[in-house]
């Protein structure tokens, strides 16, 4: 670390040298005071629980005072995969399919807007962004009814409005989340509509880092605004792109109140994902053996996927 | 080099176009928030004609105890807020000044933990609060949000911290001044517009927080405001009216907070130390 020549500790006369175990024990000491209660306070609610959730996913739970909570081996876990219903692998593949759809669209959306937004006539950049940015600030739970308010059954609903009896793109109103297909549809169009603005702001700070310069060689070259945004604006992008791609990606990874408040799971526990169906078997059907052994079997997954992107970003400066 | 006309129209067609996308659905949910009583789901002929009354807030406002869920948020949203800043502030500025054995190692640690999705903890720190004792109680929930987020606040702060210039520590250490002073009188006002920023987020964060509040409390005396929204639509599930005047009431500390505030924001992670203007 290039500031530990400034710390406290190493500024000491050589007199008082002391062997490394003692220096390093004087360190901690001279820390300690401010971030003991930190340290506490994430290994009692953020590692402990981590640990506690790979103990219950080998009992058989219950929260019951003073029940037994015998220990069971895997049992958890083969009744995860012998569920008639197979709701974990559908929940996997879902989990798939909602990185597949939403990642790309979400990020050429952001780079897209970003780069018009960016342009150089345009006026009222911030208020732009702040539109942009609104769904951002807006909880997850409005969020979701208002989608599902716009997205109702019948001609009541404003999407089956435009598409059916306005534009008559559809030959009859579509019941949105009663079909997987749709419901999925919705659902995604729910979380791209949310977190687009967060891609866009990101890239609009990182835009306004590029040198005007390149842009202006470019021109007196006679380069176009398409050579101009694939040869300059998305090569010098690249290190957000991978942060943002990256947060996209774990973003997709994590659904949970796109699932819950819009769905529910539902039609038939169809479009359930590892949270929601987690939260679910948890807290609604109080089997908490099972969904503590999916949410071990998740950990294990996202840390998996975190590891390898960790190692691909390498030591750039953003981890 | 200039751009031509057509070029510039139609940069502006297309992110006009997609502001309108983005605006539309508030408008269409304030619109709503107009209409008046009846149960069955407001059709877009009727939402478009609607007359500008308030109506549905006044009565959302006094039914239902909403005053009493809105005060609860309150309470808990600004409780967590304090602490958080505070205890994310204080371990941030021991890993930003100070350095001791294992000190990235521990960072790398913590990091890795917030990639794991929330939900997965939520069963063991529900039961956690259970064998202290704690369900339905703030104090409960407090823990849980002040501790839950330490990692992602130092995280946040860590990098603005280490930017300010250790010049500045001089005038504290020749009045013989310690960590502490340090501490108050340079870290926390030289990153003032990062802990402003920040403080909206977990704001936000906290005010909208759905999940552990509605596992860990209990009583509905004691419920937070997104329940409460929640509750409304379940209750009275084909009142739109009231269910988005609800929402909007919920809504509107966060808009006016970030609308009011957005132009001192910092940007996090990537350029740390930078300070958007």
């Amino acid at each position: 670390m290039p500031d530990s020549a400034l710390t406290p500790d190493t500024k000491q006369p050589p007199l008082m040298r002391k062997s490394k175990f003692k220096l390093g024990l004087k360190q901690w000491l001279t820390v300690l005071p401010f971030v003991a209660i930190g340290f506490i306070g994430i290994a009692v609610f953020v590692i402990y629980p981590m640990i506690r959730n790979i103990m219950i996913s080998f009992q058989d739970y219950s929260i019951m005072p003073n029940a037994a909570n015998p220990w069971v081996g895997f049992d958890n876990y083969t009744k995860v995969f012998q569920d008639p219903n197979d709701r974990f692998l559908i929940a996997l593949r879902n989990t798939f399919l909602n990185v597949a759809a939403t990642v790309p669209v979400n990020w050429f959306l952001a780079v897209f807007f970003a780069v018009l937004i960016n342009a150089r006539f345009v006026k009222f950049k911030i208020a732009f962004r702040t539109i942009y940015y609104l769904p951002i600030v807006t909880s997850w739970i409005i969020i979701a009814l208002l989608f599902k308010y716009l997205f109702a059954d019948g001609d009541g609903g404003f999407i089956n409005f435009i598409l059916h009896k306005q534009l008559g793109i559809i030959g009859e109103p579509i019941s949105w989340r009663n079909n997987y297909w749709s419901a999925m549809i919705m659902i995604w169009l729910f979380h791209i509509w949310k977190t687009v603005g967060w891609g866009v702001v990101i890239y609009l700070a990182a835009l306004q880092g590029i040198p005007k310069d390149l842009y202006e060689a470019a021109d007196i070259d006679g380069a176009n605004a398409g050579q101009k945004f694939w040869k300059i604006t998305i090569p010098l992008l690249k290190p957000i792109t991978l942060f943002i791609v990256i947060n996209l990606i774990n973003g997709a990874f994590g659904f949970f109140p796109q699932v819950y408040f819009i769905t529910q799971g539902g039609p038939m526990n169809q479009t359930h994902v590892i949270p929601s169906l987690i939260y679910i078997e948890a807290f609604q059907n109080l089997k908490f053996g099972p969904a503590s052994a999916m949410g071990v079997m998740m950990g294990v997954l996202v840390f998996i996927l975190t590891y390898t992107q960790m190692k691909k970003i390498g030591r750039q400066r953003m981890f | 080099m200039q751009t031509s006309l057509i070029n510039k129209i139609v940069v502006y067609a297309v992110i006009i176009t997609g502001a309108l996308l983005f605006v539309f659905p508030f408008i269409y949910m304030i619109l709503t928030t107009f209409f008046q009583g009846t149960n069955t789901l407001p059709k877009p002929e009727q939402v478009f004609s609607v007359k500008v009354n308030f109506a549905n807030y006044i009565t959302v406002w006094n039914k239902n105890n909403f005053v009493n869920y809105f005060m609860n948020s309150v309470i808990v949203t600004s409780v967590a807020m304090v602490g958080s800043l505070f205890l994310g502030a204080l371990t941030a500025y021991g890993f930003a000044r100070f350095t001791f054995p294992g000190k990235e190692l521990v960072f790398r640690i913590f990091l890795l933990t917030m990639f794991i999705p929330g939900v997965i903890n939520i069963i063991p720190q529900f039961v956690i609060i259970k064998d202290m004792g704690l369900v339905n109680t703030y104090s409960g929930l407090w823990l849980v949000y002040i501790a839950g987020g330490v990692i992602g606040n130092v995280f946040f702060l860590r990098g603005f911290f280490e930017s300010i210039p250790k010049e500045l520590e001089e005038s504290v250490l020749i009045d013989g001044g310690g960590n502490w002073r340090i501490f108050w009188n340079i870290y926390l006002p030289q990153s003032l517009p990062a802990l402003g920023t920040l403080a909206i987020f977990i704001f936000q964060g906290t005010w909208e927080e759905y999940f552990l509040a509605l596992t860990l409390i209990k009583s509905e005396a004691m419920r937070t405001l997104p329940i409460a929204i929640l509750m409304f639509n379940d209750k009275y599930s084909t009142n739109y009216g009231q269910v988005f005047a609800a929402s909007m009431i919920a809504l509107l500390p966060v808009i006016l907070l970030y609308i009011t505030f957005q132009k001192k924001f910092v940007q996090s992670g990537y350029n740390e130390g930078g300070v958007k203007g």
